[in-house]
């Protein structure tokens, strides 16, 4: 398990796993990845499809202000008390990376605004494909690449591709139209990463983001355990 | 009341002068004006005033203050009184002949329930002149203040002289604000660069005490990019504003005044649909001071 | 003389959430205000003798042991604009959680426990350069240093700006940056036996007008 990467407990840091209180505090995912790779439509589905089950809240990064929060309103997937919009100074992966702070607020003011929460989904800025999340901020993160993007970029890899605990290939609906080889995205990815898990979806299809869902669950199952 | 014919003789030290005004209700639902103290180059009359509003106007303000003069001009209005006061033209910062700053203070006091409208016309930094003006302004609760001050860069086409301005007000004992803007040859180097006045030759702000503010502060107002109007940490409310010249400033401060001046009536009346709260408590039904009356002088108007 | 711990609070790697955040730089380049070096040059100029000015006393008084509630009320009364007040205290949160990660201890723990809601970041710069270790002038440095270096590297960002520029126009302001730090140390000293109101109150109008702007703008790349 990754889950117990995090260092506990440290003064004023995020990462402690507790509240104040000695109960656990939400589970923290990133969702990150290259622009237009649908990091937003992935969270909107996610809270469409984890909201009658948990209490979660989201955090956007975006590198113009409010656009994608605002497309989380939007779609009305939460309720506006529980997304909120960070700014980055046009640096969306030093938000997420090198100066954590202004997320961890954003985390903190959440749980104390609409807690407890179970999940809050903290979504980096469209960045590129070395931008992760700081263990600092996040317990775990998703990277969110799309076959349009080119179906090489698994083969590329970076630390996004390989080193996420998720990797999410995105549109596979869109397939044919690029000319993107999907069998060869996928063994690729798995050479890249290993044991690490990657999930083909399309958001547009029945199944949707079910399995990204299910595999949410699985980690809130264990964070919780 | 000393006229301008009595100057007193300047010498190395340059002039001292101390004006005194005292306002308090005069038992007939007026204002009395037990102290009129002019001094000097602050000379001080009496002009009609308006219902149970007292009105003073400083006259003779034109020939400084030079440097090395000392000005106090003092005001205070009891619990209860209306006082406004302006001038009758606007002040000129002039060159001493020591080299030395001259010095303008000002200090109001406004008691509960008391208004002081304070507007003089503008100060006008004369080139090579030194001036340090300090005006404080202590409010009571309930105590409301109104309060202009316009600064003026240069008569026209002429650069300025070194000029300091430090506002600071505190209403119940409690600071709120405190500023101090520096501009001209013997300034800090960048005040007139983009971060402060950019360029621009007139500065001024409006400042505006009412105790309805307090549970209902203005919301935070742009007028342009050189205009804005903010609420302050406590009940009352800032306006600032740059431009290019006497007439503009004054038409965005009065613009921006009359917003404030809304919004305090809003709260007004919010309050009084709601008693107890802290507006109606404090005798806001009253109105704001002078309400009515607030721009009916023309904009950058200087005439006696 | 602690002089590494210095250059680590001064480092603007130190994650403390300003790189999020322009000083006004972004509102004056909207406006047409900054266009090059020279406009920068001459911004980060008035904002080093005005707000860095004040900045920098409160940092100083703060690491001289002054009560940190006295010296947020002069800092609000300093920032007329509620947008900076905001923007103020919200760094000065991320600064105390970034200052007691780095150098644990009582002081800074009482600081976030006493004042909940935050003090302006310049308040706690003080209280945490002493927890580190670090003196008056270090702090008043710190702000004055950090009060021109944010906004200068904003602007390479907003403009494309040759980043070997903005560091020269840091270059260039460090006499006056100097003289800054001399002055807020002075009054500093001054604040604790006469008060606070014996620290600079040095305004820049269009620095509050442009920030209410700003803040009121959708579509910005810096907080503030």
């Amino acid at each position: 398990m990754h889950l117990h990467r995090h260092h506990d407990g440290l003064g004023g840091s995020g990462a402690a796993a507790h509240r104040p209180d000695g109960t656990r505090r939400a589970l923290r995912l990133g969702l990150g990845g290259p622009v237009g790779s649908g990091k937003t439509a992935t969270v909107a589905a996610l809270c469409r499809q984890l909201r009658p089950e948990l209490s979660l809240a989201v955090v956007t990064n975006d590198i113009y202000t409010r656009e994608d929060a605002e497309f989380l309103l939007r779609e009305a997937v939460l309720p506006p008390e529980r997304i909120t919009a960070v700014e980055t100074g046009a640096c969306p992966h030093t938000a997420i990376r090198d100066d954590i702070s202004a997320n961890l607020e954003a985390v903190e003011e959440l749980e104390e605004r609409s807690g407890p929460l179970d999940l809050i989904l903290i979504e980096s800025g469209g960045d590129n494909l070395t931008a992760t999340f700081s263990r600092g901020l996040v317990d775990a993160q998703i990277f969110v690449i799309d076959v349009a993007g080119g179906d090489d970029i698994p083969r590329k890899g970076g630390p996004g591709v390989t080193t996420a605990d998720l990797l999410v290939v995105n549109k596979t609906d869109l397939a044919p139209h690029v000319g993107a080889d999907l069998a060869r995205m996928a063994a690729d990815a798995k050479a890249q990463r290993a044991e690490l898990p990657v999930v083909l979806q399309s958001l547009r299809g029945e199944a949707g983001v079910a399995e990204v869902a299910a595999w949410v669950r699985e980690r809130l199952a264990a964070w919780q355990a | 009341m000393a006229g301008l014919n009595t100057r007193p003789h300047r010498g190395t030290a340059g002039v001292r002068a101390h004006a005194r005004i005292a306002a308090r209700p005069d038992g007939r639902g007026g204002t009395a004006l037990p102290v009129l103290a002019g001094d000097g180059p602050l000379a001080l009359r009496r002009t009609r005033g308006t219902g149970d509003e007292a009105r003073v106007t400083v006259v003779g303000a034109m020939s400084g203050p030079l440097g090395g003069d000392r000005f106090l001009l003092e005001a205070e209005v009891a619990e209860g009184a209306r006082l406004r006061v302006g001038s009758a033209a606007a002040t000129l910062a002039l060159p001493g002949q020591g080299g030395e700053p001259a010095r303008y203070e000002t200090r109001l006091r406004v008691g509960a329930g008391g208004a002081l409208r304070w507007e003089p016309e503008p100060l006008i930094s004369v080139r090579g002149s030194d001036l340090r003006v300090h005006t404080r302004a202590d409010v009571a609760a309930g105590g409301r203040l109104l309060l202009r001050e316009e600064l003026v860069l240069g008569r026209h086409g002429e650069p300025p002289g070194t000029l300091a301005s430090r506002l600071t007000l505190r209403v119940a004992g409690r600071l709120l604000l405190d500023q101090d803007l520096a501009c001209g040859p013997g300034a800090p180097g960048g005040w007139d660069g983009p971060a402060v006045l950019g360029g621009h030759r007139t500065v001024g702000q409006v400042l505006l005490v009412a105790p309805e503010f307090a549970s209902r502060p203005p919301e935070p107002r742009l007028l342009g990019d050189t205009a804005a109007l903010v609420p302050l940490d406590g009940p009352a409310a800032l306006i600032t504003a740059v431009a290019q010249d006497a007439l503009t400033l004054r038409r965005l401060l009065s613009e921006a005044t009359a917003a404030a001046e809304e919004a305090m009536a809003a709260a007004t009346g919010a309050a009084a649909e709601a008693p107890g709260a802290a507006g109606a408590a404090t005798g806001a039904a009253d109105g704001p001071a002078g309400t009515t009356r607030a721009d009916a002088r023309p904009a950058g108007s200087t005439a006696r | 003389m602690n002089r590494a711990a210095l250059l680590l609070l001064a480092d603007g790697r130190f994650p403390a959430g300003g790189h999020a955040h322009s000083g006004g730089a972004e509102a004056a380049v909207r406006a047409g205000r900054i266009t090059d070096a020279a406009s920068l040059e001459a911004f980060c100029r008035g904002r080093l003798h005005t707000a860095g000015l004040v900045a920098a006393s409160l940092a100083a008084a703060a690491a001289l042991g002054a009560e940190p509630g006295e010296l947020d009320a002069a800092a609000d009364a300093r920032t007329p604009s509620p947008a900076l007040r905001d923007t103020a205290r919200r760094l000065g949160r991320q600064l105390l959680r970034a200052g007691r990660t780095t150098w644990p201890g009582g002081q800074l723990d009482a600081l976030a426990t006493v004042f909940p809601r935050g003090l302006h970041q310049p308040v706690v710069l003080g209280a945490v350069a002493r927890a580190a270790g670090l003196g008056p002038e270090d702090a008043a440095y710190c702000a004055a240093y950090e009060s021109v270096g944010g906004p200068a590297t904003a602007t390479v960002r907003l403009l494309s700006l040759d980043p070997f520029d903005a560091t020269g126009v840091l270059a260039r302001l460090a006499p006056d940056t100097d003289r800054v730090a001399g002055r807020a140390v002075r009054a500093a000293r001054e604040a604790l036996t006469d008060g606070v109101d014996a620290l600079p109150a040095a305004s820049a109008p269009l620095l509050e007008i442009s920030a209410e702007a700003h803040a009121a703008r959708g579509g910005r790349l810096f907080a503030s």
